[in-house]
């Protein structure tokens, strides 16, 4: 069948996609990590209408998620946020406007990354990339890579549970630009 | 120097007279589209070939997600919102042309006036207390998506001079892996826009393009009620082999 194409999110997604405690995978759990950093595009700036969304094993391993990531409270319809038990593995978080995201979330287990789908006004397909949570030796994907480029995806430990990760949309004459995968 | 449409429209020409014949998404490197510019990766992708990869699984809504009224965006208020009213459904399908069950369908979009209620549009249209242009549901059995809302107007934008978007519904849909995720948007049959819009027209295959357009469906009008729209959505990309069960 023809697929359907796909078209930018635009400028006005906000009322509509990001929900409360969307970037918060684990609420109250003291062995959340904490990841965060910019979105850049080709001249430097931080992109201020960047979505990303992420989606991670459990830190068992599983892939299977969980329900629940957009929990609402039936009788009065307000947002329950996360159940706080169940790891649903799905985050979304909007930069702010100055570019910036943070989530928080649990290390997932098996595997040493987090997937990532980059959307932005200007941007008529999303982008996939990844976080690495630490260098990989022998990860089939950054073993492909030149270190330059592998080094795009693997995220810088700033101090205990705190990693920064950005994310550059366009090589802007300084940076390197993030690795962007496809999926065969 | 601020381009006219003319001049857009020349510049779409020249991107169609290059355009990969059959390229179903369009090329993020598209300059009509002017916010393209500093926005795409010059890379080429990475092909990730590994049946493990975490991304060929995906993210699970359920009914504790999504409230049964969410997919009527024209009883969000107390009073009822202005404009046309109408009813968008369709089915949600992977290449193969399998349902895509009890996933989540998320909308967005102006109001009969052409504006969105979000506080960076300045379209000096009016804002409708009673619309916010918002909803969600998941997909049915046969993978169905239903919603109730108002035809949203055009709207102007600041890519060009006199830069005007067609009307349309933006929509989001996952599949059974993160590789299905789609954002994209609905557009009206017979809008004299279309040909002018460079989101649209970066959809270089016309049979692409088309897919973008719903079918009005006289059959879905309710008599005295709403006119009625049908569109069905296609996801790319490899879906999950793995995890059938269950969904
Ligand atoms: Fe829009």
């Amino acid at each position: 069948m023809t697929v359907t194409p796909s078209q930018t999110v635009g400028p006005f997604y906000g009322y509509a996609l990001p929900f409360p405690g969307g970037a918060d995978l684990a609420p109250g759990h003291p062995g959340a990590i904490t990841v965060h950093g910019y979105v850049y595009d080709g001249a430097g700036a931080p992109v201020p209408d960047a979505l990303l969304e992420f989606w991670q094993a459990g830190p068992d391993g599983s892939r299977a998620g969980a329900t629940g990531s957009m929990r609402r409270d039936p009788v009065t319809g307000a947002v329950a946020g996360r159940d706080g038990v169940a790891f649903t593995g799905f985050g979304r978080v909007a930069t702010d406007p100055d570019g910036h995201y943070t989530l928080r979330t649990l290390p997932p287990g098996g595997t040493p990354y987090l997937g990532v789908c980059v959307f932005a006004r200007g941007l008529l397909h999303h982008l996939y990339t990844r976080v690495y949570l630490e260098s990989s030796p022998g990860d089939p994907v950054l073993s492909g890579l030149t270190a330059e480029r592998a080094a795009t995806l693997i995220a810088t430990p700033e101090r205990p549970g705190v990693l920064r990760f950005d994310v550059r949309l366009q090589y802007d004459g300084t940076h390197e630009e993030t690795v962007f995968l496809a999926f065969e | 120097m601020e381009s006219t449409q003319t001049d857009i429209d020349a510049e779409i020409a020249a991107a169609d007279a290059v355009a990969l014949p059959g390229r179903i998404h369009p090329d993020r490197d598209y300059p009509p589209y002017r916010s393209t510019v500093l926005r795409h990766p010059k890379q080429s992708l990475v092909v990730v070939r590994d049946p493990e990869a975490v991304e060929l699984s995906g993210p699970v809504f359920g009914v504790t997600d999504v409230l049964g009224h969410d997919a009527d965006l024209t009883r969000q208020h107390r009073g009822e919102p202005l404009g046309e009213r109408i009813t968008v459904t369709g089915r949600v399908l992977d290449r193969d042309g399998h349902p895509i069950r009890g996933q989540l369908v998320e909308v967005w979009q102006a109001n009969a006036a052409g504006r969105y209620a979000h506080g960076g549009d300045r379209h000096p249209a009016p804002l409708d207390p009673n619309f916010t242009g918002a909803g969600r549901c998941l997909t049915d059995d046969e993978g169905r998506y239903t919603f109730t809302t108002m035809r949203p107007g055009a709207y102007p934008w600041r890519n060009h001079r006199n830069a005007w978007r067609p009307a349309h519904i933006h929509f989001s849909l996952f599949g059974t892996a993160f590789t299905q995720r789609l954002v994209t948007q609905m557009y009206f049959p017979g809008d004299p826009l279309h040909a002018r819009d460079p989101i649209l027209r970066a959809v270089a295959d016309e049979k692409a393009r088309r897919r973008l357009i719903a079918d009005y469906d006289h059959d879905l009008s309710v008599p005295e009620w709403s006119l009625g729209y049908r569109w069905d959505i296609v996801l790319d990309g490899p879906a999950a082999t793995w995890i059938e069960e269950g969904r």
